[in-house]
């Protein structure tokens, strides 16, 4: 039962390894010279002019609540597109509805401006 | 073999759940949860549960994490720093209501493991849990809650523009 997972793993293992070689090879090979605003975690390489410690816009928080309504909304992609041939044109008409409310509410977002910035 | 994969995941999960609630920086917090979900997407897949670990690592891991991460981000992490979450009065009672709480449902979970039968594992399908059974279930027998599911996202996003849009403005 678990033979199937061996792809998966040698898969997962070989991502860990390019991403540990990527960084070890930068640390190795990379040149090296540092100088203190270099060192620093914020704004690195400039001399810092404001604090990072400061409070960002809420605007962002409604960005990210309607990204995490779209994400939920693609997972049900993931297994409609698996059964799409067997579901045949039932399946697709059921979609079709989804896709329109969700439509209606992405309609609505847009008027309303809630994908401007300003 | 099972378990010798199954013990070292749920045993990261748990180091990685201690993390949360020990670090005292939120940011390390953050980090410690999202290893802990992904964590138990493996404990998911050992259960045969593929469409379910899929999920925690795309809408936990991904999506809920992010609106994490910007309340961490809107609140200001200076200030979180220097008057530390014990010494406030209050909290203390609120610590106390939540370990009952806590002591209760773990009172609950046990209760329910010692009653159940592991000796005989129930009866399920081959390819119970997988993304194709539950896609076939969820777009045949479950029609009506999956069309549902698509007007509660519609009331979603209305609300949040509703709340977040007119603060802004």
């Amino acid at each position: 039962m678990l033979e199937q997972y061996i792809g998966a793993t040698v898969m997962f293992i070989m991502a860990i390894g390019i991403a540990c070689g990527m960084v070890f090879m930068t640390s190795v090979l990379g040149p090296k010279r540092h100088f203190a605003e270099k060192m620093e975690p914020f704004e690195c390489g400039e001399k810092q002019i404001v604090s990072p410690h400061q409070r960002f816009s809420v605007k962002f928080y409604l960005v990210a609540v309607l990204f995490v309504l779209f994400d939920i909304e693609a997972v049900f992609f993931f297994p409609w597109a698996i059964l799409f041939k067997k579901l045949g044109m039932f399946g697709f008409v059921e979609m079709l509805f989804f896709i329109i409310i969700l439509g209606v509410g992405l309609c609505y977002v847009w008027i309303k401006g809630g994908l401007d910035w300003e | 073999m099972e378990l010798l994969i199954f013990y070292p995941l749920a045993g990261f999960c748990v180091l990685m759940g201690l993390g949360v609630i020990i670090s005292s920086s939120p940011i390390n917090s953050a980090l410690s949860l999202i290893a802990m979900m992904m964590g138990l997407a493996g404990v998911f897949v050992l259960q045969q549960a593929h469409f379910l670990a899929i999920l925690q690592i795309i809408v936990y891991a991904g999506a809920i994490m992010v609106l994490f991460m910007f309340v961490i981000m809107l609140l200001n992490l200076k200030s979180a720093e220097e008057d530390t979450w014990s010494i406030r009065p209050q909290n203390t009672y609120v610590s106390v209501l939540t370990g009952f709480l806590a002591l209760g449902a773990l009172y609950k979970i046990a209760c329910v493991i010692s009653q159940a039968k592991l000796d005989s594992p129930a009866a399920v399908p081959d390819d119970f849990g997988t993304v194709v059974r539950v896609g076939t279930t969820l777009f045949t027998d479950f029609v009506l809650p999956f069309e549902v599911a698509s007007i509660l996202l519609l009331a979603a996003m209305v609300g949040a523009v509703v709340l977040a849009k007119n603060k802004i403005d």
